[in-house]
């Protein structure tokens, strides 16, 4: 193709900065306000620097600790639960084909799109009678509902591309269907499922109304504790705790940015994160 | 085991847990919007929660409210979007950066996003004080209000700011799929740089940007945490005023707020078609 005219770079290139600082703009004050001693209108920068919010949301009385080690568990379970449960589904999901599949991938496409309040207010009631609100049990459960179809369809793309005939090589070598699992078919889909279980392990992360209604304010994990103390005007506690709440993801980003591309199946659950 | 059984054994728990929790959540709400409870007694069916819900003008207001923020938040994240990809997929300085931020945002959940917007576009927030130090306000009473605000300006920044990522990412990918080749050809023939996007490129990448569109219109109209914390509280987000009447001490509120839930429920099954239609004009995914 031909040169762009240089308006037309000039152009680009300032959109490209606007974009830039578009997309930090709404971290810097966060980050901000958790080292700022009072910062008061109409003072662009704090007057003075302290570590005091990080001290207190590091400390023992906040509650932050025992939110984080809550909120990682939860998040572990549901992921290895959609693991366990989500994997077989998404192999008959990518390599089957059978009557009424259209309608069982609507099935397990749905609580992708629909929100989880309108789950969560007739679940409750259930759960109620179950003994299961206000416990980490009944949390972990209801994270099941966007994890565990997110994981599946992850696994259906990866096994849309895998192929059985390495196993049936396995099986006629000899091997068990343990052995065929472990040392064929596992290495194959292990990649697809370290990056679909660290994105169900951020959807988990960042539930907030599902925890809130079946939690029934007991089980408080970092997003209820972080909305508290935002909502609260403690700008400096949230500007820490949001710290840390971001912290896994960039995390799993810098382990996997070269999977997060729109043609992964991964994306498409990110939208409610 | 034959191939179809092995198959049905595979899906059936995924299917239990969605068919108990999702849709038993779903159907546990429809009949108690319908006030239908034989456990408790009550065997006949009403609509009577709709008649009060549909004939309050709380809820009017709230349900207007809440269709304006989806709407406008999703066609302004979808066209920045657009606009982001076609700046994105040519090299320009700083165009890795961009790109890393992008994701970046992504894994950044709507929460901490919104604390953001909060402490950038509240009347003392970081813009406040730079209109101050410009002399352009005295208080922060003269900023003009962006938070709590009846047309939802901070909730719909917050859902643009982390939604145009989330479609850009998608267009992205389906753009360098395409490749520029078709647009190569159109402007061979003489058409102009905006005549190659629009007639060659946009129609490819349309079902991409529909379907990306669909799930941020339907997760828009039920989100909790971030009208409950940016929005004003009268009149408040669906979600938020479905939540307040659940929670209410007066339980006769309760199918009211079922109602709620099942008018959100709803709007999300109309984005559902639609996804799938997109999907199936994709190529079926």
């Amino acid at each position: 193709m031909d040169r762009d005219p240089v308006m037309l770079r000039t152009l680009r290139g300032l959109a490209g900065l606007a974009l830039i600082l578009w997309l930090v703009l709404p971290l810097i004050p966060l980050a901000i306000w958790s080292f700022a001693r009072g910062w008061r209108f109409p003072d662009i920068l704090p007057q003075s620097w302290t570590l005091q919010a990080w001290d207190y949301a590091l400390s023992d009385t906040s509650g932050v600790l025992d939110s984080l080690t809550l909120t990682i568990w939860i998040a572990l379970c549901a992921t290895g639960l959609s693991i366990l449960i989500g994997v077989p589904a998404g192999r008959a999901l990518g390599l089957s084909t059978f009557r009424g599949k259209g309608l069982v991938e609507m099935m397990i496409l749905a609580p992708i799109i629909v929100p989880g309040i309108a789950v969560a207010l007739g679940l409750h009631g259930v759960f109620i009678g179950l003994g299961l609100t206000n416990t980490t049990t009944g949390v972990i459960l209801v994270h099941l509902i966007p994890t565990l179809p997110y994981m599946t369809l992850v696994m259906a793309g990866i096994f849309a591309n895998y192929d059985t005939a390495f196993e049936d090589q396995a099986r006629s070598l000899g091997a068990s269907p343990w052995q065929t699992f472990r040392h064929v078919t596992l290495p194959a889909i292990l990649p697809g499922i370290i990056v679909g279980g660290l994105f169900a392990f951020l959807v988990s992360w960042s539930q907030y109304i599902l925890t809130l209604l079946i939690g029934g304010g007991r089980v408080i994990t970092l997003p209820l504790l972080l909305f508290n103390f935002a909502a609260s005007g403690r700008n400096d506690i949230a500007g820490a705790i949001g710290m840390i709440y971001i912290l896994p993801g960039v995390l799993v980003l810098i382990l996997t940015a070269r999977h997060l591309t729109g043609r992964n199946a991964a994306i498409g659950g990110l939208g409610r994160l | 085991m034959s191939e179809s059984l092995k198959t049905f054994v595979r899906l059936a728990p995924t299917l239990a847990v969605i068919g108990l929790l999702f849709f038993g959540g779903l159907i546990m709400g429809l009949m108690r919007s319908v006030n239908y409870m034989p456990v408790i007694g009550l065997t006949e069916p009403n609509l009577d929660a709709y008649r009060a819900v549909l004939s309050d003008p709380d809820f009017l207001r709230s349900f207007g409210l809440t269709l304006h923020i989806s709407l406008t938040s999703t066609i302004l994240s979808a066209v920045l979007a657009v606009g982001s990809a076609l700046l994105l997929r040519r090299s320009f300085a700083g165009r890795r950066l961009a790109t890393f931020l992008f994701q970046l945002n992504l894994t950044v959940p709507h929460l901490v996003g919104a604390i953001g917007i909060l402490y950038l576009f509240s009347q003392s927030g970081s813009f406040a004080r730079l209109a101050h130090a410009a002399a352009l306000i005295d208080r922060p009473a003269d900023f003009p209000a962006l938070i709590y605000d009846p047309y939802a300006i901070g909730i719909i920044l917050q859902y643009v700011w982390k939604e145009v990522p989330f479609i850009g990412v998608i267009v992205l990918a389906n753009m360098q799929a395409i490749g520029q080749d078709y647009e190569a050809v159109a402007r061979s023939l003489g058409a102009t740089r905006w005549q190659a996007i629009r007639h060659v490129l946009l129609p490819q990448i349309w079902p991409g940007v529909l379907s990306a569109s669909v799930i941020v219109f339907a997760f828009t109209f039920g989100a909790y945490e971030i009208p409950a914390l940016l929005g004003a509280s009268y009149p408040a987000a669906l979600p938020v005023l479905a939540y307040r009447s659940y929670t209410d001490v007066d339980l006769a509120s309760r199918p009211e707020a079922m109602a709620m839930a099942m008018v959100i429920a709803l709007m999300s099954a109309v984005m559902i078609l639609i996804y799938t239609r997109a999907a199936r004009r994709r190529g079926g995914r």
